[in-house]
């Protein structure tokens, strides 16, 4: 069983835990995520890693209430176990792949939509650990769910913030402070909600700055058997679980992307309902 | 005589009613009916049925210790050979296996093998401490077997002899990866010979195929799959879930770190193909592996459940395997009316026969010599239809299968809000990507002779090698690779 041995409240609606999950610890690697599941009955939901400490054996999860599951797994306390936790999935981040002395003065912006902070962390870590310059842009519709403004600070050189109504940082949408900063960078990594991916990725196809996405799909295994998280990618039909969850931004038929997100959102909505959640789309 | 009787029918629940729910569909025979239909065996000298069965089993003597009210022996006749019974019952497709090559068949109905073979585990299930042997005989004849019943005993206790020794050693670990048909094969013969064994497994529940794959109607989870697995554990072999090897742990690590002194690879062919034609990521256009993982794994037709199913009224399946009926009567009892698409005839539907007929039974539609070429979307993006084209059958191609052929001009096109995909699966390369020394051929594939790999140490069976199969298969090949990890620890 994968204890919980950490429990922080972000905001009214995001959690940060760290939970026990030894073999996972020992493997994690930037740009890779988790299946979590809750209970008997409970759905395997993917989730991002936002740190481990190989030492302790444990690995953090950032999770937003967002539905049955996530409302879930944010009700457990510390002692509490989560039924499942399957990963570290998918592939590292390509950076990974760099040799550390090459990742020196390399200049690289990160734009982080909401909890997307959470993955977004690891990455701006390991860049910045290894001396490559790391800016980096939280945005979100509001102050209350702007996370881990703090722990960013210490990972990277310049930390820009800007909600959609003003009540934290800038008023306005990551697109403009994108925009602001121009292209002085050798490499642009977004993650986020989808439809904040694809105006980035926009942007940054305006700006001629490379751009690597972070794909959140619909997912039941991840591990490459049911294929919900099929995306189109230059054409082709890739599977964000196996072959991602990182893609190259320009390539990715967000439009598609997006509508496949909505599959069940018939059915999510009638279970929220049922219990009592209610949430702004 | 004792073989002039018709084969002895098997109860199952009506159409109409086994189509609102996911309760079996077989009820199996009781002890009556299986003796009965055990009388049926002529016993022959030389049993085609052993040489067609993939593992072996020594199927006259059971099925004459059923004759003879002796269950229990049955049962451990057949456990010398098959790890999984209650399963292999309900999944071989026998009538291309043992009662494919039947005598009886040539003239009339072969031996209901499967039936008694499922009856003998499912008794034995019920009546863990039951000396059966007391049991009154139902039929007279039995006296005419005897001899011969006392002959296939004494076969029985030598090969028992030679293979229940427990020579391995108990602190010798192997791994085994991936907890479905082949891997369970494997470690069960592995734990029996005395190794100290842990099977890993990538989703949180075990049996592979067994319990994300195959349908509750077809095959029980509770009551015949878990109890399979509990006698799997009685064994001493170890199951950690949620080990996603590749990715979690490598095979590497499993040797040099942890200890692990062979590794069979029992991983199957988990990534499914899509159709390659326009339109196949409109929303309501699933593979059957995530349409029958939601249910079956899932459990997402039960109302308790956390993990939704997409509900429709109009379904459509593509395909003709075994994989393609349970998606098709997944679908009509989550309350669609179903067409399956199939580019050959009804002779060529590779699916098991008895699948096929209960799938008529049950009122699916078949559009065979048919193939799909567009998915239609409507404005937002949701399947509304396909187009199909009408085919007709050529000249045999390599599978000795007449290959089908596209009539110009036939195309048009059926209404459906689904379109389930089940066409196959292909190999996920993770392992082989992961694992130095591993060679594979083009399909990804594990290159083996005798069940070992080009790198030491490591076997590999099932799927993984041979591209999707049967259950049976893997499992043969799975305790191939146990004889053969035997061999390879007990020499070197």
């Amino acid at each position: 069983m994968f204890k919980i041995v950490d429990k922080k409240q972000l905001t009214p609606l995001i959690y940060s835990l760290w939970v026990e999950a030894p073999r996972i610890a020992a493997s994690a690697k930037p740009g890779q995520f988790l299946i979590v599941r809750t209970g008997e009955n409970g759905e395997r939901i993917p989730l991002t890693i936002c740190d481990y400490d190989t030492e302790k054996g444990t690995v953090r999860i950032v999770v937003q209430i967002a539905g049955v599951s996530s409302n879930k797994i944010c009700h457990l306390d510390v002692g509490d176990c989560l039924t499942d936790v399957a990963g570290p999935l998918g592939k590292p981040s390509d950076f990974m792949e760099i040799p550390e002395e090459d990742l020196k003065g390399k200049r690289y912006l990160f734009v982080a939509g909401g909890v997307g902070s959470a993955p977004v962390y690891p990455q701006a870590k390991y860049l910045h650990e290894r001396g490559a310059h790391v800016d980096v842009i939280i945005g979100a519709r509001n102050k209350d769910l702007i996370i881990m403004e703090d722990e960013m600070h210490n990972v990277c050189t310049n930390l820009y913030i800007c909600t959609d109504d003003g009540s934290k940082g800038e008023k306005g949408v990551v697109t403009l402070l994108m925009e602001r900063l121009g292209n002085k960078y050798d490499m642009c990594v977004a993650i986020g909600p989808m439809i904040m991916m694809k105006f980035a990725t926009l942007t940054a196809k305006k700006l001629e700055l490379p751009i690597t996405v972070s794909l959140n799909t619909l997912m039941v295994d991840g591990t490459g058997m049911c294929g919900a998280c099929r995306v189109s990618v230059a054409g082709k039909t890739k599977f964000a679980c196996v072959d991602g969850p990182e893609f190259n931004g320009y390539d990715v038929d967000f439009d598609e992307a997006l509508r496949r997100q909505t599959l069940y959102r018939t059915q999510e909505q009638q279970a929220n309902s049922e219990a009592g959640l209610e949430f702004r789309r | 005589m004792a073989n002039k009787i018709d084969r002895v029918p098997v109860r199952e629940q009506a159409p109409k009613v086994r189509a609102t729910n996911f309760e079996e569909v077989c009820y199996g025979y009781n002890a009556e009916e299986a003796q009965l239909e055990a009388s049926r065996c002529l016993n022959c000298k030389k049993p085609r049925c052993v040489d067609a069965c993939p593992v072996g089993i020594n199927i006259p003597a059971f099925v004459h210790q059923v004759l003879d009210g002796d269950f229990k022996g049955a049962y451990d006749t057949i456990s010398q050979d098959s790890s999984l019974p209650a399963i292999c019952g309900r999944v071989c497709p026998q009538e291309t296996q043992c009662e494919g090559s039947c005598i009886l068949g040539v003239k009339g109905q072969p031996v209901s093998i499967g039936k008694l073979e499922r009856f003998v585990a499912d008794y034995n299930q019920e009546h863990p401490e039951k000396d059966t042997s007391e049991i009154q005989y139902s039929e007279a004849h039995h006296n005419n077997f005897r001899e011969r019943i006392e002959e296939r005993r004494e076969c029985i206790r030598q090969m028992r002899s030679g293979f229940v020794k427990r020579e391995g050693d108990a602190a010798v670990k192997v791994a085994v990866i991936g907890s479905g048909p082949a891997g369970l094969a494997c470690a069960s013969d592995l734990a029996k010979l005395g190794y100290s064994v842990t099977v890993f497994e990538s989703l949180h529940k075990t049996g592979g195929v067994l319990t994300y794959g195959i349908p509750e109607f077809r095959l029980p989870k509770k009551a015949v799959v878990e109890k399979e697995l509990d006698k799997l554990k009685a064994l001493g072999i170890k199951f950690e879930t949620d080990v996603f090897v590749g990715r979690t742990v490598t095979i590497d690590e499993l040797m040099d770190k942890e200890g692990f002194k062979a590794v069979f690879v029992g991983t199957g062919a988990g990534l499914p193909l899509f159709l390659g034609i326009p339109g196949e990521n409109l929303n309501g256009v699933f593979s059957a592996n995530e349409y029958l993982t939601r249910n079956n794994l899932m459990q997402a037709f039960s109302k308790e459940s956390d993990t939704p199913i997409f509900r429709a009224k109009k379904v459509c399946v593509v395909g003709g395997g075994n994989v393609a009926m349970d998606a098709a009567r997944t679908a009509l009892r989550l309350g669609a009316e179903v067409t399956i698409v199939y580019r050959r005839t009804e002779k060529e539907l590779p699916a098991r026969a008895e699948e096929v007929h209960h799938a008529m039974e049950e009122g699916i539609n078949f559009q065979l010599l048919t193939n799909p070429v567009e998915v239609l979307g409507d404005e937002n993006g949701w399947v509304r239809g396909i187009r199909c084209i009408r085919m007709e059958l050529g000249e045999p191609d390599e599978s000795g299968r007449r290959s089908p052929i596209p009539i110009q001009g036939s195309e048009f096109e059926i209404e459906t809000d689904a379109l389930i995909v089940a066409l196959g699966t292909k190999i996920n390369r993770l392992i082989a990507d992961t694992t130095p020394g591993l060679e594979t051929d083009r399909k990804g594939r594990l290159l083996t002779t005798e069940t070992a790999t080009s790198r030491k140490g490591v076997f590999a069976g099932g799927d993984v090698v041979t591209g999707a199969a049967t259950v049976i298969l893997a499992m043969g090949e799975g305790r191939k690779a146990a004889a053969a990890i035997h061999k390879y620890l007990t020499e070197s």
